[in-house]
């Protein structure tokens, strides 16, 4: 089965980073806690990274996702002063919400499990390859003529949108005399 | 070493607890904060399947890079939406925002 | 030295050797290197405290700490005691515990950014192929401590010394990473030894000396140092984000602090400075722990000068020298770079691979884009100064209409 060695603990160990996070981000009711909880789940993927040998990805995953976008949530939270949530933290629906979801899980395990139960079933990589892209690769696949050098560039043009228009958006207007 | 189904799995708990979040939870912030853990599910299976299939084809960590972007985009624009809901209608709660309902 | 770095790479077979469990001997060399390679910055941050307030006292015509030990030295150690013997206080209301993690994360991501700086040319905690962005993200953590914190002691003042804390360092953030492409680059490589060795017939602070002081500017910022210590603006926030900090809680963000300080010169003479490179490091790379300390020291004591001698600003000015000078400087920066390094390989003037290291053959390439730096400086100082001049005329005009006498300076007044 799966011997136990240093990869292995730090799977399960980022597991239960990654889903304890998510777990706290959905059911707990102050929204400071929610963002920290997703801090740490976001580092737990962060890790996934680096044991997928991707250490670029997961130097932009703390880069992006808790460098700027908890930190973004957080602002929102308290700007909103909807830091305890009053009244409910879930909505009526929550248990036919609870119920779908379980479904869908159960579906998707099902999807995932199936193909390689038992061993040696088809499709299943016993092995992994020892040379792994890089960052140089993906920079190169990023700018190459025939790798992603239009949806980077559709890319570019998306953040600047949205940079433009989160400012428009959350100007206040009342303000602009000052 | 560890087998490739064990990352989709957890993959996919993350994605149902994303969308547990998306569909329960009242609080817009909230929201938001459930479609990144949804996103993140995405990008661990993108990574994993690079890695385990076609570790020298840079696809899946491209593919990863731009769920980033959407990721980084997407929290700008929903939240400063947010900031704006909340000083027209001083609430965040989603059931409270239903001019646009039918 | 060598010894030192041999001792762990030899240690494990050692062990195995002597019947070890080889995970475990592995585990435990490991753990070896990593504990000397934290040690190092939590000893030097003593002996920078002491430095440091001897270096402001003699700038403020004092003596400064000359008490304990010879010359003060030991003072930090008593000062430390002092901090362990104070009561600790966690305000009511406050979020038990977040409000004690927060001093932790401070220490660590300091700490953790030692992983990747590189000594010798043999020493180096982890020679990481993303050793930049790995300072980058660890440094980007940063933002999370301080909100942390300053939400966390249920206090306003600390709340709103977070909220300024974290735009200062988000906004920095922007020019410095830009500015770090331009080493990288030049070098083509993230990885620090990369970084370092490519520096071997040329120091990058020559070849790009705008980088160097963006790079430079912005990690002041980050530190929140004077003159960017409107962070702790004693007149308006009280202390800031760390306001209800006491005991050894604030101990660990006051050494945090001047931690980070340190390992800001240390990257600095790593990235710009030629890190390790010296006469004689060719024959004992262990020399080049001593050069390294020397850039790193005159970089520090730079530091303090700066401190110590230039008034603070006011937030709209920080902001605006960030988004209105530096962040178009360091984008057009990037650009010039980029093509000056085109232009020199298709001029031929790159050196050859062996070539590399000499300091005449870097020569030509270095002329070429100092000369371009030059002007892009230039360009963009004359505009800063005619935008300073609007400013005056503008207040100065506003001042007659109101019949008082101008009121002096006011940099960028938006």
């Amino acid at each position: 089965m799966i011997e136990l060695n240093a990869q292995t603990i730090a799977f399960a160990i980022l597991s239960v980073l990654v889903l304890g996070g998510g777990l706290g981000v959905v059911t707990t009711r102050n929204l400071v806690h929610g963002a920290l909880w997703l801090v740490l789940s976001l580092l737990g993927v962060a890790g996934y990274f680096v044991l997928l040998s991707a250490p670029f990805l997961a130097a932009v995953q703390v880069l992006v996702y808790i460098g700027a976008i908890a930190i973004l949530i957080v602002f929102a939270v308290m700007l909103t002063r909807s830091m305890t949530s009053l009244g409910e933290v879930r909505n009526r629906q929550w248990w036919l919400s609870a119920i779908t979801v379980i479904l869908l899980f159960l579906l998707l395990a099902v999807g995932i499990i199936l193909p390689v139960w038992g061993r040696g079933a088809p499709g299943e990589v016993t092995s992994l390859s020892a040379t792994v892209g890089g960052a140089v690769e993906l920079g190169e696949a990023l700018v190459a003529g025939d790798g992603f050098v239009l949806p980077f560039e559709v890319a570019s043009i998306l953040l600047t949108a949205a940079m433009i228009g989160a400012i428009v958006v959350a100007r206040d207007e009342e303000d602009e005399g000052a | 070493m560890i087998p490739l189904w064990m990352y989709l799995l957890v993959a996919a708990l993350l994605f149902c607890i994303g969308i547990y979040g998306v569909l329960a939870r009242r609080n817009a912030v909230a929201i938001l904060m459930s479609v990144e853990l949804m996103l993140n599910a995405v990008n661990i299976n993108l990574v994993a399947f690079w890695r385990y299939l076609a570790p020298q084809d840079m696809s899946g960590q491209a593919f990863a890079a731009f769920v980033f972007v959407i990721a980084a985009a997407e929290a700008a624009v929903g939240l400063a939406i947010l900031l704006f809901v909340y000083r027209t209608k001083r609430s965040v709660i989603v059931e409270d925002v239903n001019l646009l309902r039918w | 030295m060598t010894s030192c770095v041999d001792f762990i790479n030899t240690l494990s077979p050692c062990l195995v050797r002597a019947g070890w469990n080889a995970d475990l001997a592995n585990l435990l060399s490991l753990l070896l290197g990593v504990v000397i390679v934290a040690t190092v910055p939590l000893l030097t941050v003593i002996l920078l405290i002491w430095i440091e307030r001897k270096f402001a006292a003699r700038i403020q015509d004092r003596i400064g700490p000359n008490r304990v030990g010879p010359y003060g030295l030991l003072q930090s150690l008593a000062d430390a005691l002092k901090m362990l013997t104070k009561e600790d206080i966690t305000p009511s209301g406050a979020d038990r515990i977040l409000f004690n993690l927060a001093p932790i994360i401070t220490f660590a991501t300091v700490v953790l950014i030692w992983a990747i700086v590189p000594f010798t040319p043999l020493h180096i905690g982890a020679d990481l192929s993303i050793g930049i962005l790995y300072f980058v993200a660890v440094g980007s953590i940063g933002a999370v401590k301080v909100m942390i914190g300053g939400w966390s002691s249920n206090n306003k003042y600390a709340l709103l010394g977070a909220f300024r804390t974290i735009a200062l360092i988000v906004s920095y953030e922007v020019p410095m990473i830009l500015a770090l492409l331009v080493p990288v680059l030049m070098a083509g490589s993230m990885g620090m030894q990369d970084l370092t060795r490519a520096q071997g017939g040329m120091w990058f602070i020559v070849m790009s000396p705008l980088a160097a002081i963006i790079f430079f500017v912005a990690n002041l910022a980050e530190t929140g140092r004077s003159p960017f210590d409107l962070l702790e603006a004693e007149s308006e926030l009280i202390a800031g984000y760390n306001i209800e900090y006491s005991g050894f809680k604030f101990g660990m963000f006051m050494a945090g602090e001047f931690m980070h300080v340190f390992t800001v010169a240390v990257l600095t003479a790593v990235l710009f400075l030629g890190g390790w490179w010296g006469p004689f490091v060719d024959q004992v790379p262990a020399l080049g722990f001593i050069w390294l300390g020397l850039k790193t020291a005159v970089v520090y004591l730079f530091m303090l000068l700066i401190r110590n001698t230039v008034p603070r600003f006011r937030i709209d000015q920080v902001m605006n020298i960030n988004w209105k000078f530096m962040v178009p400087l360091s984008i057009v920066l990037i650009l010039l770079q980029s093509f000056l390094l085109r232009l020199i390989d298709a001029l031929g003037l790159r050196p050859a691979p062996e070539l590399a290291n000499d300091l005449l053959a870097n020569l030509p390439q270095t002329l070429v884009l100092l000369a371009g730096n030059l002007v892009l400086g230039a360009i963009f100082m004359h505009l800063l100064q005619r935008h300073g001049r609007t400013l005056r005329e503008a207040d100065e005009a506003l001042a007659v209409v109101k019949g008082e006498a101008a009121p002096a300076g006011g940099m960028a007044e938006a």
